[in-house]
């Protein structure tokens, strides 16, 4: 029991691996990690904001636009979470409700229309939890978007740039191409999350970041992600325009391998891609 | 296979409701009755029997072993279990989840947490899938995924409908990221299935949430649920976490997502066999 009590109070032994996989979440949960609004100006030209759902309202949690990647014509989706708290409470901290993934769909839509690339900037806790998203059907709106994004025929790629949580992560990451920032998280719980429910205890939280493999490395060897994108030293907040070049050289490379292949074969690999992901032996 | 099966989960079924024997009579009509966990009424074990384990009284739906879900569903003799074979391995190498399983196992006689395979549901060909809320909640783990997403496609291939009895408590967070993917892939199986012009009918039951309900479970063409059955995505002491306080009764349930247009019918446990066999019927199955 001493033992146990020990790890809880954060005596934890860690190799110095483990200790790099803790500096890089505490990178992703800096104050001024870049956001959403930081990386679109910086990457594209002539970006152009579209909103709304058509159903509901326009959810500030999430952006969707139009905008140039070179000469290509892109549509942008990301979660947006605010700098300071003004916009901070205004985008719901980055947690969008159910119309906030409606609207991202009515853009992939489009985007399938008029035969445009996806590129979407993934950074949430999570959908948002409360009364109005469930009323309002969040599993379904989810639900959807996982299904209509395995039927694009278009690229889409995404960009884990801050802590992709959960499904409210995935709603918006059935990508092609999953590229990750060095130092961003992606995960199906937050780690205080992981440690309350399977370990019944929330202070158990730096072993839960080790053990759920959130950080990019461990997902690339997992093979839940195909790229890492390097950051500026000490952190993409260290020199935003850095980290926002390196998206974009990774974003250009991406795009023109995938660019190439038909609207069939964009389909098939993305099926293929996600109906391969899974850990069992077949007896 | 499934002979086991049955035979195990006769063994170990032991019903919600707490088993007690009337003894007011003299003995000569001793009935055996049975306390309904719900509204704590003596109800005649035989009429809760024939009642597909439903309250008479109040109409509570006990959850059910998948076993139990198939006995009442497919035409007898009909059901060709499937996908068994797959044994889960433990991607996050978290202590003890290995043994956790092997012991669902013996408990259940299942080999994980949902039942696949294809079976006649009022003389239609369908494929069906089941889920066991006794087995880790029925979280969706890879082999989960793995199950459905192979329903799918066989399903596809052989031009049936799809029919899905959900439960789950949501992602396997034993496996960590692996499990949250599970949700991406059994939805585009689904997508796939649908674009072949298939039917796919979900019945929603006691509990299902988080990522089930945030993936295949919301996505049947048609969704039926059990009366009173807990659905939604974030469990509802999450959100009166967040929220600060309690949520009213009846929030999450499926009349409540009935009355938001979530789904299509509410269906009781004593119908829905005859509703999925007209269904299937009306789609030309
Ligand atoms: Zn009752």
């Amino acid at each position: 029991m001493s033992n146990i009590n020990n790890i809880n109070s954060g005596e934890l032994k860690l190799t110095p691996r483990e200790e790099a996989v803790i500096k890089r979440y505490e990178i992703s949960k800096h104050k001024n990690r870049p956001v959403v609004n930081d990386y679109i100006y910086k990457i594209f030209d002539d970006f152009i904001e579209l909103h709304g759902d058509r159903g509901f309202s326009d959810d500030k949690a999430i952006i969707t636009g139009l905008a140039r990647l070179n000469n290509i014509c892109v549509t942008i989706i990301g979660h947006v979470k605010g700098k300071n708290t003004n916009e901070k409470i205004a985008s719901n901290f980055g947690m969008p409700h159910p119309e906030g993934y409606r609207k991202a769909l009515r853009q992939m839509i489009l985007a399938d229309k008029f035969k445009r690339p996806v590129i979407t900037f993934v950074d949430t806790p999570g959908a948002y939890c409360g009364v109005s998203a469930e009323e309002r059907g969040q599993g379904e709106a989810i639900a959807r978007n996982l299904l209509e994004m395995s039927r694009l025929k278009v690229p889409v790629i995404s960009i884990i740039t801050g802590e992709g949580s959960s499904g409210g992560a995935l709603g918006i990451a059935q990508a092609n191409k999953v590229l990750m920032l060095e130092n961003a998280t992606y995960s199906v719980i937050s780690a205080k999350g992981f440690a309350s429910i399977l370990w019944k205890d929330p202070k158990r939280e730096k072993e839960a970041i080790i053990k759920q493999k959130m950080t990019a490395d461990d997902l690339k060897s997992l093979g839940v992600i195909d790229g890492i994108i390097p950051e500026p030293n000490e952190g993409a907040h260290k020199d935003p325009a850095t980290a926002a070049a390196a998206i974009k050289t990774s974003l250009e490379l991406h795009l023109e391998a995938l660019m190439k292949m038909t609207p069939d074969e964009i389909y098939e690999q993305r099926y293929k891609k996600f109906r391969s992901m899974g850990f069992f032996n077949e007896n | 296979m499934l002979k086991d099966l049955f035979k195990k989960a006769k063994y170990i079924s032991v019903p919600m409701a707490k088993r007690a024997i009337n003894e007011m009579g003299d003995g000569d009509n001793m009935e055996e009755y049975i306390i309904c966990v719900k509204c704590e009424k003596k109800i005649s074990a035989e009429q809760y029997e024939n009642m597909r384990k439903v309250c008479p009284l109040c109409g509570y739906h006990t959850r059910l072993y998948a076993v139990e879900r198939l006995e009442y569903t497919a035409d007898p003799g009909s059901f060709d279990e499937k996908y068994n074979n797959l044994q889960t391995l433990n991607p996050l190498e978290f202590e003890g989840y290995l043994e956790k399983i092997e012991k669902l196992q013996r408990i259940t006689g299942l080999d994980e947490a949902v039942i696949t395979g294809f079976c006649r549901i009022g003389g239609r060909e369908t494929g069906l899938g089941i889920m066991d809320s006794n087995f880790l909640m029925a979280s969706m783990g890879s082999v989960v995924g793995e199950k459905l997403a192979r329903l799918f496609e066989e399903a596809e291939e052989r031009k049936l409908p799809v029919v899905i009895f959900a439960a789950s408590g949501g992602a396997r967070m034993h496996e960590g990221i692996i499990s949250l993917m599970q949700m991406a892939k059994v939805s585009a199986a689904v997508g796939r299935h649908s674009d072949a012009g298939l039917l796919y009918i979900t019945v929603l039951t006691d509990p299902t949430t988080g990522g089930v309900t945030a993936s295949f479970a919301s996505l049947g063409d048609i969704i039926l649920a059990e009366p009173g059955a807990v659905v939604g995505f974030t469990g509802r002491r999450v959100i009166e976490g967040t929220i600060g306080h309690k949520l009213p009764d009846g929030f999450q349930t499926s009349e409540f997502l009935l009355s938001h247009g979530y789904i299509d019918k509410i269906i009781c446990r004593t119908d829905i066999k005859k509703a999925l066999a007209m269904l299937l019927r009306m789609h030309g199955g």
